[in-house]
């Protein structure tokens, strides 16, 4: 890769929203949510078991089905082509028979599908009436089943987006595939933990027009699925696929994007990648090159670098691969086109070789455009062109590994420049940190969608949607606005609109007389600093809670006390509240023991009290200190000060 | 076309409503209801299922059902009908190469997927199997003869003796290996009835199924397919057997003797296992791993010997605590003319039920016992309970499996019911049905949680 500078890349500084206008910039998210539920959705496992070692292995391999036309699908073609043995680590904490794909589907998880009701019902999705579980092929092996099973709960939803609406198309129910562990040669390795576990899929319109309303969007989606307070948080919990095209590019699916600060640099880089190819179209159109005169010729070349200087290559033919040219007619130059920041479209071309061909020891492709600088390169250069007959206009890129994957390798590169002949090829792209993307496979067509003959429909029924509507939970922004006007503090407004315990806090606000403002502060701000200082309070329900604030606003803890008691909750889920209570001792002080444990701790001091008025300050600070060091939020602390100062005074 | 057709699976008040909308199965449409709209394509709708849904292909691909009482109007703006055609290329041929016949009963070993309803329709002709799977043509030159298509669990002794008779047949044309494509579920059934109808056969006839259907892309089918033709084409096993996958990975098929495999495992792939021995040969996509020297070879003759007699009266009592003698009477009532007992522990049945048996072999009912332990022998000297049995007449049958003895019984009585005969018959094997050892290693298995049985199977793939 080598730093390039073209049309393609303009530093989009100003008038950034003109530019993608100018594109036709068209993009569309699909988010994939887990869903936080006890079991897997369609086995019994448990769901959320993460495991680093297994105690099984099973090896498998894909074929594609024929497709409805009796052709093969693309994808499935494609990934059938890199005859990939995939091997699954299996745990026993972790899957079952289910997920070996040796054991039929169980009836959904109920669970699961209430929560997607609810995201569906949020979003203003119709329900639809009776759902029918779908097989959506996967040959890359991250599922063994090679399909996964999906769902429709809703259609046609919207979302409110920076004062206009985005589209919903639907909101899914589906099974989570398996986390890849390693992708080498002919062998790709997958964990099988996370497989099966349940994911709501949302899927909005292609309404987004610029990079940053992507990512504001699935922050806005984020934010209202997070209010259920039914959903996993952390890493790997929520990944969004993005769908980018432009005017006469195609539709690109950037996928798994974990994180959203990526996401405006890949639409933006996607972009102009797709801007970049059709320049390119047009330069091949220019020098007369269709699909129909495109010239190619093949030849080994393992000869050739028998003797070369080149490192990688000689090692190549010392360990008996083999190394195989492609001459390109007419494209000479065109392969160091730059696409993406410091990707130029022979690295494109050899992202495909990669995954295609099982070709992944580096250099994966050299080209004569820019062929490598060693010693006596030019006895190579020489002998390529002899071979070849090379014309000035054409090029050759060069491969190696065993002789079947060159063999497709050639062929793979000879597609994707026939590909480019037709503009941007329809893929789906894996995303990196660094906003560029690498190919991933053939974006499949709806073709690879059929029913699963394994589940019956369920009906949904209208008291259950009913039901579920009940506990839907307002929208944040919604209810946001609502809190402000109840006088909770402005600066935690949000956070507690948009805390999974935003309807716990409507609850406690309603029944408790403890002041909205109280329990806002302690919600986010108390609970927030304990989970920084790594006390799990996530663990503490909703339940224990109420029955904590309650006992709170009987009086029968102070507010003091707080602290120390959630810490004990989080740590001891087990415990009642009453027994956490007897445990630490929380029952508040009279006033009298009050008294008591002053006068003790001022006995302590004999000789300092009022001797020096300057110092008296400092003095009640310093009783006051070792007080509450003993009350522990046993006696209110304002009422506790006030009773301090009396006190010295009487003294 | 009528209605039953062009509305095909709907009933009731779905049916009417679509008429009442004049619009069928296939039409690509647009359906109004009281909560939103929904274009699509309307699929057939399975019987077994309510008429209270429409159910249609939206064109994302997804199935959803639309409820009737929320239909205010449907809108057809096409007519989408789904075609079932497997592609079709010619098989090539190859004189160099043994020729081997494909006998379809019914399972779907090899199938192509409609996508709009699911179907799943079977590839058979050799120019769809080479479509489906193409490595077979680097194999041999295949023939195929579909008898007919029926599921596993309605196997029975009609299609025995056709099938039976199209093996010889074949065998007697000359062919180098016969495939039998059978659905999982009574595979072991029809590979013991066929392991005493079809004896002396110079040519492997190899049963093969799978167990995840092939419109799946993680199928067995396709290396099921695989390795039977190649055991049938090249396999030096001229006997009845069973292929189906070894371990759950995709590595390699084994070769079960037809008397003594059965289907252990409801839903896993390597569900087939060999009982009291061991299995013949493993069979990898490049090469035989023999595992006994004690099996008939391949032989260039055409002497193979059908006998395709079949008395179908004949039960099986899987013998429980409590057992009342009117099962038994029953059976005589109804003139049965043999009972296989799968008996508990050595081969026993509680006292209530001697008088009753007694009276089904004074009748000329043939009563022999089997165990439904599975693994070891029937004896019945042991205990009290099993020689007042044999006093009675009930015919011991070693270590042979209830299923087994099952057909061997129906097989038998289609010869002769005359008692001593027919234990004569039934304790002479034909074919390892009943066997004078069991190794050691015919019962394995090995037990989970334990630790060192844990970590050897960890080291292997499953």
């Amino acid at each position: 890769m080598k730093d390039t500078e073209s049309g393609a890349l303009h530093n989009l500084k100003n008038n950034e929203t003109k530019t993608y206008e100018e594109l036709g910039l068209k993009a569309g998210v699909e988010i994939h949510q887990q869903l936080l539920t006890d079991r897997k959705l369609f086995c019994r496992c448990p769901a959320g078991i993460y495991t680093e070692d297994h105690d099984g292995e099973v090896l498998r391999h894909m074929r594609p089905t024929l497709s409805e036309l009796g052709e093969y699908d693309g994808t499935a073609l494609m990934e059938f082509k890199t005859k990939k043995q995939v091997l699954y680590l299996l745990h026993r904490d972790s899957v079952c028979t289910y997920e070996m794909d040796d054991t039929p589907p169980f009836l959904v998880n109920q669970q699961a599908l209430d929560i997607a009701i609810e995201i569906a019902l949020l979003l203003g999705c119709t329900i639809i009436d009776e759902m029918h579980v779908a097989r959506k092929q996967y040959l890359d092996g991250s599922i063994p089943t090679g399909f996964q099973r999906t769902a429709i709960v809703g259609v046609g939803g919207s979302l409110p987006y920076n004062g206009r609406t985005i589209g919903i198309r639907q909101v899914n129910l589906e099974e989570d595939a398996c986390r890849e562990v390693n992708d080498c040669g002919h062998t790709i390795t997958f964990r099988t933990d996370r497989l099966g576990m349940p994911l709501g899929e949302v899927i909005t319109e292609a309404e987004m027009h610029t990079p940053e309303d992507v990512a504001g969007v699935i922050e806005q989606l984020g934010r209202l699925m997070r209010v259920t307070g039914k959903i996993r948080r952390g890493i790997g919990s929520v990944r969004q696929d993005v769908n980018v095209s432009i005017t006469g590019g195609t539709r690109v699916e950037i996928k798994g994007v974990p994180q959203i600060p990526w996401v405006a640099p890949l639409v933006h880089n996607e972009a102009w990648r797709q801007k970049a190819l059709l320049e390119l179209r047009e330069e091949l159109r220019r020098r007369g090159i269709s699909s129909g005169t495109l010239r190619y010729e093949i030849h080994k070349l393992s000869e050739v670098f028998r003797q070369s200087r080149y490192p990688p290559l000689r090692k190549a033919v010392e360990n008996g691969e083999t190394i195989r040219g492609i001459k390109i007619c007419g494209i000479r130059g065109l392969l160091n086109f730059p696409v993406q920041p410091g990707i130029t479209f022979a690295d494109e071309i050899a992202g495909r070789v990669r995954v295609i061909a099982c070709l992944d020891t580096p250099p994966i492709l050299i080209n004569t455009d820019d062929f490598p600088k060693y010693d006596g390169q030019e006895r190579e250069l020489t002998a390529i062109r002899e071979t070849f007959h090379l014309g000035i206009p054409d090029a050759v890129l060069i491969c190696h590994g065993s002789d079947r994957d060159t063999n497709t390798a050639v062929d793979e590169i000879r597609l994707r420049i026939a590909d480019a002949i037709e503009g941007v090829p329809n893929e789906t792209r894996q995303a990196f940190s660094n906003g560029t993307t690498d190919f991933e496979r053939i974006l499949p067509g709806p073709d690879r969608m059929y029913p699963d003959t394994d589940h019956p429909p369920v009906k949904i029924t209208e008291y259950r949607v009913r039901r579920i509507l009940r506990r839907v939970p307002e929208k944040p922004w919604v209810r946001g606005d609502s809190y402000l006007r109840m006088g909770v503090s402005e600066h935690i407004v949000k956070e507690v609109a948009e805390s999974p315990r935003a309807t716990f806090f409507d609850r406690a606000v309603r029944d408790l007389d403890l002041g909205s403002k109280l329990i806002a502060e302690l919600l986010v701000g108390k609970m927030k600093a304990l989970r920084r200082s790594g006390i799990p309070v996530e663990a503490i329900t909703d339940e224990k809670l109420f029955d904590f604030f309650s006992e709170m606003a009987r009086g029968g803890v102070y507010r003091e006390g707080s602290e120390s008691i959630l810490t004990t909750m989080a740590w001891n889920p087990d415990l009642s509240v009453k027994e956490i209570l007897e445990k630490l001792d929380m029952t508040p002080w009279s006033e009298e023991a009050f008294r008591d444990l002053v006068a003790d701790v001022l006995s302590r001091h004999p000789d300092e009290g009022g001797k020096n008025p300057c110092s008296h300050d400092k003095f009640v600070r310093i009783v006051m200190g070792e007080v509450m060091r003993e009350v522990r939020g046993r006696f209110s602390g304002r009422g506790a000060a006030d009773l301090v100062r009396e006190i010295m005074e009487e003294e | 076309m009528n209605t039953s057709d062009t509305l095909k699976g709907y009933k009731g008040s779905a049916k009417a409503k679509l008429k009442e909308m004049g619009v069928r199965v296939w039409s690509d449409v647009v359906v109004r209801t009281a909560k939103g709209e929904f274009k699509g394509v309307i699929l057939p709708r399975s019987e077994t299922e309510d008429d209270r849904h429409v159910v249609l292909k939206l064109h994302s691909g997804y199935n959803v059902g639309v409820r009737v009482d929320t239909i205010q109007s449907i809108e057809e703006l096409g007519y989408k009908e789904a075609h079932y055609k497997i592609p079709e290329r010619d098989f090539p041929q190859d004189a160099a190469k043994p020729n081997v016949t494909l006998l379809g009963t019914g399972g779907t070993i090899a199938s192509r997927l409609d996508y709009r309803t699911g179907a799943v329709i079977p590839a058979f002709t050799p120019g769809e199997l080479y479509g489906a799977v193409p490595e077979l043509a680097d194999i041999c030159n295949l023939k195929t003869i579909k008898l007919y298509g029926v599921f596993s669990e309605n196997m029975g002794p009609e299609q025995y003796v056709a099938t039976a008779r199209a093996i010889e047949k074949e065998i007697e044309a000359g062919v180098d290996g016969i495939v039998i494509g059978h659905g999982t579920d009574t595979m072991h059934h029809t590979s013991a009835i066929l392991s005493f109808m079809v004896q002396n056969s110079p040519v492997p006839i190899v049963l093969v199924g799978s167990q995840r259907s092939s419109d799946r892309p993680s199928s067995d089918a396709a290396l099921n397919l695989i390795n039977a033709v190649r055991s049938a084409a090249y396999g030096d096993i001229a006997e009845v057997v069973v292929c189906m996958f070894g371990p759950t990975s995709d590595e390699y098929d084994l070769l079960h003797r037809g008397t003594r495999v059965r289907k252990m495992h409801s839903s896993y792939r390597s569900t087939f296992r060999t009982i009291g021995d061991i299995p013949l040969a493993m069979v990898y996509p490049d090469r035989f791993t023999y595992l006994t020297s004690d099996y008939n070879m391949r032989r260039k003759d055409r002497l193979v010997q059908v006998d395709t007699a079949f008395e179908e009266k004949v039960a099986i009592v899987y013998y429980y605590p409590n057992m009342q003698p009117d099962i038994i009477e029953s059976l005589i009532d109804h003139q049965y003319k043999g009972i296989v007992i799968a008996g508990t522990g050595l081969g026993h049945v509680n006292k209530p039920l001697y008088k009753p048996l007694k009276k089904a072999i004074d009748s000329g009912i043939s009563v022999v016992m089997t165990v439904q332990t599975l693994w070891g022998y029937v004896q019945m000297y042991v205990y009290d309970t099993g020689r007042d049995l044999l006093d009675i007449g009930v015919i011991p049958l070693e270590n042979m499996l209830p299923e087994t003895a099952y057909m061997k019984l129906c097989w038998v009585l289609g010869h002769t019911t005359e008692h001593e005969k027919v234990r004569e018959m039934m304790l002479t094997p034909i074919n390892h049905e009943t066997t004078e050892r069991e190794p050691h290693n015919g019962y394995l298995i090995l037990q989970g949680g334990i630790p060192e049985v844990d970590t050897f199977v960890s080291s292997l793939r499953k």
